[in-house]
């Protein structure tokens, strides 16, 4: 078979070399080492890549606004966002009187477990899956929802008016973004008929499922990426921060680490977006492969799969910040009649038009077989 | 019907807009940035010759300026930033003069109008570029702007009053100015039109 290449700079070789090096301990001994070690990894990894990504952010957003950016903190800027991160770290956590004091030392845990959690279970390359859920895609909407109680505690136990009205925005607008997210994945899984995310991947290796569906997964991840970015609180929608309007939102009245742990879990929320919908409709970390190209198939596997995953995540990421700089924030009502009137009917009649495509067999691979 | 089709037309007509809206933001994206990075730019620094930044009283190569410590500037000057002290000196021929001792000029109160430079009679005094003015101690900021030593500038018989009066050399100028400026003053003791139409 073709995927039985060598590939050195391939990272499931040291898991699988840790695995069997571990497999003279007893079990209970081999799977607490194996946890414990995955989950250093994985907050490493969150928290590598949010400063990455808050330095791109700032420097993407500095060229959209005709500016350098960041330039002053390392070559290119490239120190800011640690320098950023040693700053919130010193800062002072502000004891706020008369909050629930409970809920709102509470709150920000909520929103940053949810945020890892969901970002556990992103495949980042070959053999790069912490979990392998058969349910994978229901546990990534159920788990990345659990974000939205983060910010309504929030905004309840702050005791401050502003707080409480971006959280409840952000409250209405996640769980109305949330239902066209769901119904946009689950387009998919009518297409790919699973919802494990590795099978999910492997069927994509010749055509990604934005091209399999043709027409109806396309508008799944239109919607999927506008419903993404009503999730995350970013782009046109960030209302619940609104900072003209409630200064700073749900969080007005947190400070130093507190901040920083909903500033990490929306960077990364954006990070796991855009993760997901490269997973779902992108091939996830498939090389660019095609039938009989043999040849060509063959270099596109010398890149590691972890290299494709996160380019074709950075391009996504890139299409959020440029969508984030182009368009003004939504009014409330606004941001309620697109996903009510326009985006939920879309993707009611989305889904019936790919079960119609899957049964009557018009997908791309089953049209053109020889091709993908 | 007609609300079905204005669905379908505002939906349409919105991601189209949406579109727009994107591509001007990617031509921005490309836009060269014409940010200046200051502290790395000194050398190829552009500052408008309007700017205001220091008051300097240009001396010549001889060391000599044109105030006559008439105080014009000072009595113009809305929030008494400068202080001329003079002193009564007397000349060969007997006659008494008045001559600078300090012009003296502080930049922690100077609100930059440019009253003393358009009052002044003999355009003794004028603004320059040079905006790096910070300093760590309050006094630093009062300076004296007559060189030590320096005396006033002799009036030509002949000239005009204008052309001669016209500030030559400047304390603060780099050296490599000098030069052709000398220049432009062994001219102006011959024609005295010729340097003030250079000057423009």
């Amino acid at each position: 078979m073709i995927l039985n290449y060598s590939q050195p700079l391939e990272l499931d070789g040291v898991s699988k070399a840790l695995d069997t090096s571990l497999s003279a301990l007893p079990d209970f001994w081999r799977i607490l080492i194996e946890c414990v070690l995955v989950g250093v990894v994985i907050l490493t990894t969150y928290a590598v890549i949010a400063l990455i990504l808050i330095y791109a952010e700032r420097k993407i957003t500095a060229f959209f606004q005709a500016r350098y950016g960041p330039n002053r903190v390392g070559k290119w800027g490239l120190l800011q966002s640690v320098a950023d991160t040693i700053k919130i770290l010193l800062k002072e956590i502000i004891r706020i009187n008369n909050v629930d004091r409970f809920l709102f030392f509470a709150a920000p845990f909520f929103m940053v477990c949810a945020s890892v959690m969901t970002f556990g279970a992103i495949a980042f390359g070959k053999g790069l899956l912490a979990v392998d859920f058969n349910i994978g895609v229901l546990y990534v909407t159920a788990v990345s929802s659990l974000g939205i109680i983060g910010v309504l505690l929030a905004g309840w136990s702050s005791n401050n008016k502003y707080s409480m009205i971006g959280a409840m925005r952000s409250g209405a607008q996640f769980v109305s973004y949330e239902l066209s997210a769901g119904f946009a994945l689950m387009t998919i899984v009518v297409l790919t008929g699973t919802m494990q995310f590795s099978e999910m991947i492997e069927k994509q290796q010749y055509c990604w499922n934005i091209f399999n569906g043709h027409i109806s997964s396309m508008i799944a991840f239109v919607i999927y990426i506008i419903s993404g970015h009503a999730e995350t609180n970013r782009g046109p929608f960030d209302l619940p921060e609104a900072e003209s309007e409630l200064t700073a939102g749900y969080h007005t009245e947190y400070s130093g680490i507190q901040f920083g742990f909903y500033y990490l879990a929306e960077y990364l929320n954006m990070f796991i977006i855009a993760g997901i919908a490269t997973t779902v409709f992108l091939g996830g970390y498939m090389p660019i492969q095609v039938h009989g190209w043999e040849g060509f198939n063959q270099v596109m596997n010398y890149i590691p799969s972890y290299v494709w995953f996160f380019s074709k995540t950075g391009v996504l990421i890139f299409l959020s910040l440029w969508v984030r700089w182009s368009f003004p924030r939504l009014r409330i009502d606004q941001l309620l009649a697109l996903e009510w009137k326009y985006l939920l009917p879309i993707n009611l009649v989305n889904i019936v038009v790919m079960v119609i495509l899957v049964l009557t067999g018009l997908t791309l691979t089953d049209l053109f077989p020889s091709l993908f | 019907m007609d609300s079905v089709s204005k669905y379908f037309s505002g939906l349409f007509t919105g991601i189209g807009s949406l579109l727009k809206g994107m591509s001007v933001t990617w031509k921005e994206l490309w836009t060269p940035k014409v940010t200046r990075q200051y502290p790395e730019n000194r050398e190829t620094l552009v500052v408008s010759d309007r700017f205001r930044a220091e008051l300097v009283m240009p001396h010549d190569a001889n060391n000599e300026h044109a105030c006559t410590a008439c105080g014009i500037c000072q009595m113009n000057c809305p929030n008494g930033t400068i202080v001329v002290t003079s002193q009564i000196i007397e000349t060969e021929d007997g006659k008494k003069k008045k001559i600078l001792d300090t012009h003296q000029w502080d930049l922690g109160m100077c609100t930059f109008c440019n009253l003393c430079v358009i009052t002044c009679p003999s355009d003794a005094i004028k603004f320059d570029n040079n905006f790096e003015n910070a300093v760590f101690t309050r006094s630093k900021l009062i300076q004296k702007l007559n060189a030590e030593g320096s005396k006033l500038r002799e009036k030509k018989k002949e000239e005009k009053p204008t052309a001669e009066a016209k500030p030559v050399i400047e304390v603060k100028a780099p050296v490599a100015d000098a030069k052709p400026v000398v220049e432009k003053e062994v001219i102006a003791k011959v024609k005295p039109e010729e340097p003030k139409a250079e000057k423009e």
